[in-house]
């Protein structure tokens, strides 16, 4: 951890308006390789719309944005080759089989048939799922459908894979069992980007941004936030930020 | 306690083939502030909809204020408050409208009940005007629990009403909920958030259609069999693997920014874990005795039965 | 129920796409039909078989080539060639004078022409007879001004392929049928199945309300919005297209009524079986619209289909609508000749109520 990893995500003053709105007011901050990084904030601070651009689905108003070494303006089809993406409601298909649905996001990737397959095998080995492979989906567990869909999302081996609060209503055990696929994922070097409400979830995180009215307000390790704001946990520095807003408003 | 204002007995509900709520049987209070805890397919939206009579049991009995959830449910909808878990206003409609078409389904103005929601309104009364579509989450959920109280309900039934929203809306939520019971009226709440137990008066932990267990918060925190020791170090990310390998290890687990650590020996030093650590060059290692959460009762009683087991296939 | 009704229509009137289908629709889809049908018109290809060669005649001719509809391709001399001028497929109408026309008139004050069109586009057909017949019948009121005895060209019209023109009068009944089958059913179906996904259909569901009223409340502003409705398609079929109402107006708009409510009540009753908004469209296009225009005599002829979809075409309430439009329409009858529809309509109304009230769960699932 030494040694200085490439950065995958940089950005420097994002700003987003929706007419009078500023969505996103000047947002700096780098991502590095390998890196789990937190992306936590209120409803409505500009968490999403800041993803959208990061994924290459918006045009930022200004400012200078790298994803994977690509462009935001220009590149947006070379970003969405290099990344992942999954979110609670994004799940996978239900009607199709367990396989058919790597099949066909494989098949999204231009991954090759051999790939699909010794891919589709690795996975279905780890999550203890090889048995279930032609099961459709509908009939698989809601906590193993997330962690399907993680795998999913990371099939095609993406330099970077944004996580849209994947744990929302899952049970703790699994939680931490989809935590651990994350940890696993990170130390292949592919690059996290997480949004949770789960507050102990944050302190998973190698570092944090939060969010407030469009702006990050704070971004660093998690032990250095709650040294700074004198904090015992995340959550506690989260409702300081959080609730100094809501008391202004 | 036959006297209570929600009971369930024996309740049982399936879809096609999937067993939702097996053998339910709780007795809420009058009055009582009372989660109903689990994650998602645990089997909460089944039991309020039953509750609210807008669903059938396949057997056992519900009772609400004593009227039963299938014979007299035109009573029951005269005096039960309904959230549900999907934000259900008319996202076209402002505010205001929203809330006097409430109250006019069940003839009565926002002004006749205004002291009822007032506390809660005044918060999204500068927006009245604001269609309902563009409120923020957390005045969306107030707008909400503002609706289902404008009829002076007897019986509230919130189904997962902080899903999915921020930590400080979610606090704000249940300083509601708290002032709401003290003006008397009876609280069911469910969520997936095992934090949000400790606010309650009473819980009931759900997994997979089962109770695994009903009591105080405080009480199921004490009735936790063992120790939990809280573990550090500088290798964080290697810690879970190397606790594992401990002999008397019950479980291991990430817990905020610590690891929690149970034995199943009644006879553990917790110093083992302190040397076993050190003989993998670990270094800034700190182990102290912790108190157990909700969350960790969860998950011990997750442990305990495979019925509760989400990772129970069922061939 | 106030305030339900209150609701109802908030949710119609602030939603563009609603508002549309609800009031652009009616208009564009009668609107299009007109200038379809003007469009072709503007320069149709006659042709002219003069036997008299007069005065009148030439001067009927002038004014007709004049009217900027026509172009004469064709001067013919002799009725042998009426056959084969059309058979080539550009001419679409010969107007023929008999012998001796402008004497004729002249003397006995009647005098007869002849206008042939070519009827396998009936709507085209149609069009070319109704103004060049109009075009004449100008002429001759223009003459009578300052001739006493009065005096009458008789026009024969002729038309060749289809005699019977089917089809032409459908288009206005029809569209009427179609219409308000779209917009009761469709946006009742919809909008209830919009509270089934929005969720807002369980609290009402645990609210004292009862299903009755539900319906009601949903259902009381699609009807006024479909009786409005149908009152513009009327306006605009009898200003646009001279269709003509010759039955009782307010008969006819009795029956729409109750068609009205007989396609609010299909509406309701998809919704039931219907859990989305997107479902309940697809099962209203396809159980209700593409029968209503496929089966219902609206673009193919009943009597020409094979005997089991003619047994089929009876269940399809817009048929009987569509014979009761037209008898009250073109034909100027009244409750004596089609109380017979009227009865099935009202008795597959009463049905559909029946239907959906029994169906309208008063819980989920």
């Amino acid at each position: 951890m030494t040694t200085e990893r490439p950065k995958v995500i940089e950005v420097k003053h994002l700003v987003k308006k929706f007419g009078n709105f500023v969505a996103n007011d000047n947002l700096t901050f780098d991502v590095k390789q390998g890196e789990i990084f937190g992306f936590l904030g209120a409803n409505g601070a500009g968490k999403t719309t800041a993803i959208k651009i990061l994924c290459g689905l918006q045009s930022p108003t200004s400012g200078e944005i790298k994803v994977a070494g690509f462009d935001v303006y220009r590149q947006t089809n070379l970003i969405k080759r290099n990344i992942g993406y999954m979110s609670q409601k994004f799940s996978l298909y239900e009607d199709l089989s367990v396989s058919q649905n790597f099949e066909f996001y494989g098949g999204i990737y231009g991954l090759s048939r051999k790939q699909i397959k010794e891919r589709t095998s690795y996975f279905l080995e780890k999550l203890e799922l090889t048995n279930e492979a032609n099961k459709i989906l509908k009939e698989i567990p809601l906590g193993w459908k997330q962690k399907l869909a993680f795998s999913v999302a990371i099939l095609h081996h993406p330099k970077i894979v944004f996580l849209d609060e994947p744990t929302g209503g899952v049970d703790p055990v699994t939680r931490r069992q989809f935590w651990e696929m994350i940890y696993e994922a990170a130390n292949e070097g592919i690059t996290i980007f997480v949004t949770t409400h789960y507050m102990d979830e944050a302190e998973y995180c190698e570092r944090v941004s939060i969010m407030v009215d469009g702006r990050i307000e704070a971004l660093d390790t998690p032990a250095m936030l709650k040294q700074q704001y004198g904090a015992s946990s995340m959550n506690e520095v989260f409702l300081r930020l959080a609730r100094a807003q809501s008391a202004e408003q | 306690m036959s006297n209570g204002a929600v009971i369930l007995q024996n309740i049982s509900k399936s879809y096609k083939t999937v067993k939702a709520l097996t053998e339910i049987n709780v007795s809420i209070a009058k009055g009582e502030l009372f989660g109903f805890i689990g994650p998602d397919g645990a089997g909460k939206t089944t039991l309020f909809r039953i509750l609210t009579t807008l669903l059938n049991p396949d057997s056992g009995t519900a009772t609400v204020e004593g009227f039963d959830t299938v014979k007299n449910y035109k009573s029951i909808r005269n005096i039960a408050g309904y959230m549900p878990g999907r934000f259900s206003l008319y996202q076209d409609l402002t505010v205001e409208e929203n809330l006097s078409f409430f109250a006019s389904i069940y003839n009565t103005t926002i002004e006749e009940n205004y002291h009822l929601i007032a506390d809660i309104y005044k918060h999204i009364e500068p927006f009245k005007h604001r269609k309902a579509g563009k409120l923020s989450g957390g005045m969306k959920q107030k707008l909400a629990l503002s609706c289902a109280l404008i009829h002076k309900p007897e019986v509230l039934f919130l189904d997962e009403p902080t899903t999915g929203v921020d930590a400080v809306s979610r606090m704000e939520f249940w300083e509601m909920l708290k002032k709401l019971r003290s003006q008397g009226i009876t609280i069911l709440v469910s969520t997936p958030y095992m934090d949000e137990a400790a606010l309650c008066d009473r819980v009931a932990l759900m997994q997979n259609g089962h109770v695994m267990t009903i009591d105080t918060p405080n009480a199921i925190i004490n009735a936790f069999p063992v120790k939990i020791y809280a573990v550090r170090s500088n290798r964080m990310f290697h810690l879970l693997n190397d606790l594992q390998s401990i002999p008397e290890t019950e479980a291991v687990y990430r817990f905020g920014d610590v690891v929690h650590y149970l034995s199943h020996s009644k006879t553990f030093d917790p110093l083992s874990i302190t040397r076993h650590l050190d003989s993998l060059s670990h270094t800034e290692i700190t182990v102290n005795q912790s108190v157990p959460t909700i969350e960790d009762s969860f998950m011990l009683y997750m442990r305990k039965s495979d019925k509760f087991n989400i990772s129970q296939h069922d061939n | 129920m106030k305030g339900f009704i209150i609701k109802e229509f908030l949710h119609i009137f602030r939603d563009l796409r609603t508002m549309l289908i609800l009031f652009g629709m009616p208009v564009v889809q009668v609107l299009l039909f007109g200038f379809a049908i003007t469009n072709e018109i503007n320069h149709a290809s006659i042709a002219i078989l003069d036997q008299a060669k007069d005065e009148v005649s030439m001067k009927i001719t002038d004014k007709i080539l004049s009217s900027g509809y026509f172009d004469l391709k064709a001067v013919l001399t002799h009725p042998d060639q009426i056959e084969a001028a059309f058979g080539e497929g550009v001419i679409k109408e010969v107007v023929v004078f008999e012998p001796g026309f402008g004497r004729k008139l002249e003397k006995e004050g009647k005098a007869n022409m002849q206008i042939i069109t070519d009827a396998s586009d009936p709507n085209t057909a149609n069009l070319l007879y109704n103004y060049t017949s109009g075009i004449v019948r100008d002429y001759s009121r223009e003459m009578m001004e300052n001739k006493t005895p009065p005096m009458q060209i008789s026009i024969e019209s002729n038309m060749m392929y289809n005699p019977e023109l089917k089809g032409v009068f459908m288009f206005v009944p029809g569209t009427i049928t179609i219409l308000l089958m779209l917009v009761s059913a469709m946006m009742t179906s919809i909008s209830i199945a919009r509270e089934k996904e929005l969720g807002t259909m369980e609290v009402l569901l645990v609210s004292p309300l009862k299903p009755f009223q539900i319906i009601i409340g949903k259902v009381l502003p699609y009807i006024l919005l479909s009786f409005t409705n149908a009152v513009v398609i009327l306006v605009l079929a009898f200003t646009v297209f001279g269709m003509p109402i010759n039955g009782s107006i307010l008969f006819l708009l009795l029956e729409s009524i109750l068609f009205i409510v007989m396609a609010l009540s299909m509406g309701i009753f998809i919704s039931t079986v219907s859990q989305t908004q997107q479902q309940a469209m697809l099962l209203s296009m396809f159980v209700l619209m593409l029968p209503t225009i496929l089966l219902s005599g609206f673009i193919f002829p009943i009597e020409n289909m094979p005997l089991p979809l003619q047994i089929l075409s009876n269940i399809m309430p817009s048929k009987w609508f569509i014979i009761i439009v037209k008898s009250i329409m073109i034909k100027g009858l009244g409750i004596t000749y089609v109380w017979k529809e009227t009865l099935i309509l009202l008795g597959m109304t009463l049905f559909f109520i029946g239907l959906s009230v029994k169906k309208f769960n008063i819980r989920l699932g």
